[in-house]
């Protein structure tokens, strides 16, 4: 019988074997204040099941986390309280310092990049310690390594590698927006990397470091079968992130409560956040930019129609309930307004009908204007000699030299058409310095101004800061079904997006031999007379 | 082919017979009362009544019982050479329909030829020599 002396190394497999532990235990710790904070509602689980050795937790927010600058981005997106940006990285630690809850963001942030850098440094680590762990705790025993172990040296080098740059390039982008809650997919990932190198490590440990295996060219092998499977992994993180989505799958029709602007978009299988964020950034392309101006006309309207009625009470107080009155009360006015002989439809067609004059008269004005302007000016030659300093204006100049002509005209086209309050001076001479700069055409500089445009096209004052919320009857990591209706509501309007499945299709073919293409005269036609 | 890329007809002899046509008012439209097959935009090969399978001309194709055309003792299978002095034998269908159903002629003139006529005037030729 053997008895095992005890071996001196057994500390250094004790430290390892603690850090294995305080690794599992702080993101367990962390996955379950996530889990318990989508909850929707906020209740689930109690306390985080601890399962760490006591005095070796590290507290959440490590002095780690905070000095480190790579690995992993975020490997979950970052999680926002209640709304919703699509912003970039910049703006959007800008704007969340004026959120009420920046504390609880900030920290949900930390939170995600300590776990993104641990697991990051697990995965790049590992396969590196596997290698050099039996070197450092029992040189001596080792076998030597042949040439077939060098081999997979190299093999274990650019598979790191391929690795590190599949990662970054997957991983390591700009987050273009902060969604309500985690991105399942992400997490789901997160944990099978973990609990697939945890259960290497355990292997590792047991069956190498405790017997202190000496073949070496083995213990490579492992490592190298670790890399392969850490690809594997990282393909599966492509198809489930990035390829499965591109498949179109729904039909979403976007509507705009304010004004009734519908378009249709086709979405693969994506979870109801995410689908709201590919339509916010399909909104600030394709929408023409909200403009409450043009909606005054439809509310006046309304306003007249309620008050062109009064109702007088006749059965005395004393009577029902408030909502008794109220009922009958509307009920009277939609009687009375039913048989009251309303002119206003007449007055909406004339003033329609004068508008589009008016529009028409100025547009045509502003049309006349600008090409004069425009021929007030040429590009200089370089062969032509050379005129005074005084003469030759770079294209700012050449702008604000022949902007007056045809501001008055701009201007009044744009009070009647109600979009003055888009277009401010500044940004009138700075696009006619780019058409200059450019060679437009006055018809191209002119196409900005006479429809109006997608919300990208207008300052950053127009489209930036905006908040939208994502209002939904079903959870939004759920995916997109036949069916759902959600709604992104911002300050001044909502989308309405409903979403339908596109109907599986079913394509017969049928074969015609090129050869049977022959024709005849018809046949005699026969007329009656 | 259209009208006038069609190849110029060649000349024709035939033994033809006079048929005058009058019109009946039905309604709003005057009638004749037949049916007319034929014309250079025709197939001529789907005639029945054509000796020559390439001859393109305007062939009546039936008679309604009782009409002006049975009455006038027009038959099926005639050949129609001439309506009112205008040529039949080189005419699109369209055209022969027009000038069969203008609105201001009530009366219709027309040439027609029939095989049994060529047979008639050769058996008369034959049977009795010229004198």
């Amino acid at each position: 019988r053997e008895t095992r002396a005890p071996c001196p190394r057994r500390p250094a497999v004790k430290a390892v074997w603690t850090r294995i532990c305080s690794y599992g235990g702080l993101f367990y710790c962390c996955w379950c204040l996530k889990r318990k904070t989508s909850k929707r509602g906020g209740g689930g689980a109690g306390a985080p099941e601890a399962t760490v050795e006591p005095g070796s937790f590290l507290p959440s927010g490590s002095p780690a986390a905070g000095s480190q600058d790579d690995n992993w981005g975020e490997t979950t997106t970052a999680v926002t309280g209640t709304s919703e940006h699509s912003l970039s990285q910049e703006d959007i630690v800008r704007i969340t310092k004026d959120l009420e809850d920046s504390v609880g963001l900030d920290c949900r942030r930390y939170v995600t990049r300590t776990i993104a850098v641990i697991l990051g440094l697990l995965v790049f680590l590992t396969p590196l310690a596997f290698l050099v762990l039996p070197h450092i705790l029992w040189p001596e025993k080792l076998q030597s390594c042949g040439t077939a172990c060098e081999g997979l040296y190299i093999s274990v080098a650019f598979k790191l590698l391929i690795l590190l740059l599949a990662v970054w390039a997957l991983f390591f982008r700009p987050a273009r927006a902060g969604l309500p809650r985690v991105f399942v997919f992400r997490v789901l990932l997160a944990v099978l990397v973990f609990l697939f190198v945890v259960s290497y490590w355990l292997f590792y440990s047991v069956r190498i470091l405790d017997s202190q295996d000496d073949n070496y060219q083995g213990i490579v092998q492992y490592a190298v079968s670790l890399v392969d499977a850490l690809l594997f992994i990282h393909y599966l993180a492509v198809v489930l992130l990035e390829l499965r989505q591109l498949q179109p799958c729904f039909s979403v029709c976007v509507t705009r409560s304010s004004d009734g602007e519908t378009r249709h978009y086709n979405l693969g299988q994506l979870s109801i956040q995410r689908a709201a964020l590919a339509i916010i950034e399909h909104y600030y392309c394709d929408f023409p930019i909200h403009n409450p101006a043009l909606l005054s006309a439809s509310k006046s309207r309304a306003a007249k129609h309620l008050a062109g009625l009064k109702v007088y009470n006749v059965d005395g107080p004393g009577n029902n309930a408030a909502a008794g009155m109220a009922q009958s009360q509307s009920r009277a006015m939609i009687a009375a307004a039913a048989r009251r002989r309303d002119t206003s439809h007449n007055e909406l067609y004339y003033e329609e009908a004068e508008h589009e004059r008016r529009v028409r008269k100025r547009r045509a004005r502003l049309v006349v204007a600008v090409e004069e302007a425009f021929t007030h000016i040429k590009r200089m030659q370089e062969e032509e000699p050379k005129k005074a300093p005084g003469d030759v204006m770079d294209p700012r100049e050449a702008a604000q030299a022949i902007f007056p002509s045809m501001a008055r005209a701009l201007q009044k086209y744009l009070r009647t058409t109600k979009q003055q309050h888009c277009h401010s001076m500044e940004s009138i001479q700075q696009h006619l310095a780019f058409c200059i700069t450019n060679n437009m055409t006055p018809k191209a500089f002119l196409e900005s101004y006479l429809t109006p445009g997608p919300t990208l096209q207008y300052g950053k004052d127009h489209w930036l800061g905006r908040r939208w919320t994502l209002i939904s009857e079903a959870s939004v990591t759920n995916g997109l079904k036949d069916g759902s209706v959600f709604v992104l509501k911002c300050v001044d309007f909502s989308l309405v997006v409903t979403a339908k499945k596109i109907p599986y299709i079913q394509m017969s073919e049928e074969y015609i031999d090129p050869k049977s293409h022959k024709f005849v005269l018809r046949l005699q036609s026969e007329t009656s007379v | 082919l259209p009208a006038q890329d069609q190849p110029a007809g060649k000349p024709v002899t035939a033994v033809v017979q006079k048929i005058e046509i009058q019109k009946l008012r039905q309604g709003d439209n005057l009638i004749l009362g037949f049916s007319i097959g034929g014309g250079i935009d025709q197939d001529p090969g789907q005639n029945p009544f054509s000796e020559d399978k390439s001859d393109k001309g305007i062939y009546v194709t039936r008679i309604t019982p009782g009409g002006p055309a049975e009455v006038a003792d027009l038959r099926v299978g005639d050949k129609i050479m001439q309506v009112n002095g205008w040529d039949m034998t080189v005419v699109t269908h369209d055209q022969a329909r027009k000038k069969l159903t203008k609105k201001k002629e009530e009366v219709v003139r027309l040439l027609i030829t029939r095989k049994s006529l060529e047979e008639a005037v050769k058996h008369s030729k034959g049977c009795h020599p010229r004198q």
